[in-house]
Formats: C-alpha cells, structure tokens, sequence
C-alpha cells in the first residue's frame, strides 16, 4: 500500500479542506498533520521550509513539498488520474480546459468577495475582531453580481464545467458552506433557484460530507 | 485560421495570452475588442465570456475564457512546439509550475493590482491615487517579494531553472508596475530585479509591449 500522503493545516481552514475534499474524491490516503495557529506554529522556520508564505495548507508525498490548496488538487488529479472520481479533473483535454476555466473564475471571481464575507461573517466574531458593515454591504454586492452569472450558467449546465461534478465545483465547497451553515447569509445562494440546486448537489456528496465531519472533530 | 483570441493589446490579461501564443510560435487571430466602448460588456460578447472580460480565446468551435486557463489549454495543446512552458514530461517540475502560478495569481497579484488600479485606472477617471490604498498594498507585496527573493536566490526562475507560464503570468501587470514609484520594491531586491530584466527581455514578451500603451501620470 502507498504511503500516506500528508496534508498540514486545520480542517476548518477554507483552503485546507478544498484539498480534503479532492484527496476523499480521489480516494487517496492522507494524514492530516496538525498545525496550531494560534500558537503561531505557521510562522515557525521548519514550516516555513515547506510553505515560505507561512499559510495553510501544505503538502508532501514521497516525490515532493508543495503548497497553495489548488495547485495541491491539480497535481493530485494529474498523479493519481486512476484512482477515485476519473473525471474530477477532466478525462480529455476540452473538458480539462474548461473546469481549469471555472476554477480560475473561482479564484479570481467568486474567492475573493466569498473570502472577505467568510472571515466578516463567520469567524470575525468567533475571534471577537470587529465587523466592518461597508465591507461586508461591498463584498455581498460583488458576491452577489459573480453568482448572477453562475445562475443563469447552471441553468445551461447541470455543474460549473459540464455535465459532471468537477474539481471546478469542488473549489467553491470550503467558502460556500461556511456562508450557508454560519452566517445568515445562505440566502446568496439558496434564494437563487440553479445556483441553490448545484449547491445542494455539490454539498451532498459524500467526500464533502466527510470534511464537514472532520471540521466538527477538528475544531 | 482555427485560433481567435479576443481582447485589448493594453489589458495585462491579454497580453498574459498574447505572449503565450508568441512563445509557442501559434498562428492566431486577433479581434480587438473596445474596451473604452463597453464592447466586452455587450450581448454579442457576453455570449462569449459570461463576466464580461477579456481575454476570450476561440479554437475553432471551442471557446474558452480566464487568460491564465487559456493559456495552460494552449501550453498543453501545443506542448511540443515553442518553449515547454508547463514541463509536462516531469511530474515533479509541472507540479512546481503549478504552485508557482498559483502564487502569482492568489498572492503577488492581488498585492499588484491596487497599485497598478491607482496609478493607471483611477487618473483616467478624473481621480488622484490613494495614497493609503497604495501604501496598503506596498506593505503586503512586499513581504510576498522577500519570498520572491529568497526563492530566487535559489533558482533563476519561479518554478526552477527553467522558464514557464508561472513567470510568464508575471509579466503584463508587472510591467505597468515597474512605471510607477513602487518600482523601488523590485528593484531594491538584487534576485527578483535580475529574474524581471531577464523575462521581460524575452523576444516573445517584446513582440506585445508595444501594444500597452496605458499611460502613467
């Protein structure tokens, strides 16, 4: 059997669970390393050897260490094509080009404005850091112009990138639930008849399932 | 000719693309789209790009929006012509081109562009750069250039010794960059100045510069 690989980070980092969820569709065995973060251990030298950015998530397998959540799910699914979900990243290069599409309109499109209303909404208050209702009232608006125009594409599309749940769904799993189960803003989404349809796919399947459950014990 | 790409020759997405294109020898098509006349936002183009943006890329029936995606689809379709921009024969070396783009696009980026939106954008609006949002984002690039720096000292390019999307993705918005008075944070650090003056004077990135003609004040 193959080594495990390790994930470093806490389950209840957004990014660290994007590469939960890719490693449970894959069907790859991992150990999930903790890393405190509240005692800093993120900034400590033999971390930053593998993260320079000191961030969560982190990665390393026999072969190499690497870093940034969703080039960690895209090299999962290019090494480990076989295993698990085939089609996560694509199983011919047109489909492939067009989930990286909508994973990059999630990282420059949906992750930022999502970003900001996760930590305003659902952990600002967790730390007792004070909210700041202009940025929140500014992030909701762009949030909510971004999932105007996945309405009416998954009107068109059963997901993201076609017909199939792909890695470009996958991505949106960690800040969608947080805004859906910890904030009293679910309504972004749920109000919005496709977008509320994909959610409850997306959200329903097992692999997800399973990293809400390790976000519960991991806290 | 199957390849259209649709965009603005000054947009820093589109000449992510166009320089792509340029480094792998690809015929291609080129379809201004009027920025200053809305273009990008009318049916016709929506139609094309849902977010209303440039970039677009048409290969033949296929269409295909995001510049860092079109890109990565043209490295790989064309992946045995031009320069190897995503090393696709070794696991190890694609693996450390993709982080390394992750980087530019989720932490160098986002530090960049309110600088380059101040200096470039905000002037041609009848406004005056923010001082604060400039200084705001001078703060976070440069901790993301000491990174930068050390990284480098260790190898000439991002992703190893060798050149790929993951610096190429650099070079429209640092360009503009380099314009403006923040400049100084590249060129205080001796291994990323060295890594810019050697990317930025690759023939392919040459070929588009003179397409991006937005003036700093």
């Amino acid at each position: 059997m193959a080594t495990p690989v390790k994930v470093y980070g806490p389950p209840l980092s957004t990014a660290v669970s994007r590469v939960l969820a890719c490693l449970l569709e894959k069907d790859v065995n991992f150990q999930l390393i903790s890393v405190n973060m509240s005692k800093g251990e993120h900034k400590v030298p033999d971390f930053l050897k593998i993260q320079p950015f000191g961030q969560v998530p982190a990665f390393q397998d026999e072969e190499i260490s690497l870093f940034e959540s969703r080039a960690i799910c895209r090299y999962l699914c290019d090494k480990y094509a076989d295993k698990g979900n085939r089609g996560l990243y694509g199983t011919n290069p047109l489909v492939k080009a067009s989930i990286d599409q909508w994973l990059e309109a999630e990282g420059q499109s949906f992750n930022p404005p999502s970003s900001v209303l996760v930590f305003q909404l659902a952990f600002a208050p967790r730390m007792k850091i004070k909210q700041d209702p202009a940025v929140i009232k500014q992030n909701e608006e762009k949030l909510g112009k971004v999932l105007d125009v996945y309405e009416q594409r998954l009107g068109e599309s059963r997901f993201l990138a076609g017909d199939e749940f792909s890695l470009a769904d996958l991505s949106h799993l960690p800040n969608t639930h947080y805004l859906v189960s910890a904030t009293d803003r679910g309504e972004l989404f749920t109000s919005r008849k496709n977008v509320g349809r994909w959610w409850g796919e997306i959200s329903g399947r097992d692999s997800w399932k399973k990293v809400v459950q390790m976000q519960k014990q991991g806290a | 000719m199957t390849i259209k790409l649709h965009g603005a020759p000054m947009s820093t997405c589109t000449a992510k693309v166009l320089t792509c294109l340029h480094e792998k020898g690809i015929d291609f098509e080129f379809v201004p789209i009027n920025l200053l006349a809305g273009e990008q936002k009318q049916p016709s183009f929506v139609a094309k790009n849902p977010f209303g943006l440039v970039p677009v890329l048409e290969d033949g029936d296929f269409t295909i929006f995001e510049s860092r995606a079109i890109t990565s689809y043209l490295a790989e379709k064309f992946k045995d012509s031009g320069c190897d921009l995503i090393r696709h024969g070794n696991i190890k070396e694609s693996a450390m081109v993709k982080v390394w783009m992750e980087v530019e696009s989720q932490q160098y980026s986002p530090a960049v562009s309110p600088i380059f939106f101040q200096y470039f954008i905000v002037p041609k609006r009848g406004g005056s750069p923010d001082q604060a949002i400039i200084d705001e984002s001078s703060g976070k690039l440069g901790k993301v250039l000491d990174v930068y720096e050390q990284r480098l000292s260790g190898a000439k390019y991002l992703a190893g010794d060798f050149f790929s999307l993951a610096d190429l993705h650099h070079l429209g918005l640092t360009f503009y960059f380099m314009k403006t008075p923040c400049a100084r944070l590249i060129n205080e650090r001796p291994h990323v100045k060295a890594w810019w003056e050697d990317i930025s004077s690759r023939p392919a990135f040459q070929k588009v510069v003179p397409g991006m003609t937005l003036g700093a004040k």
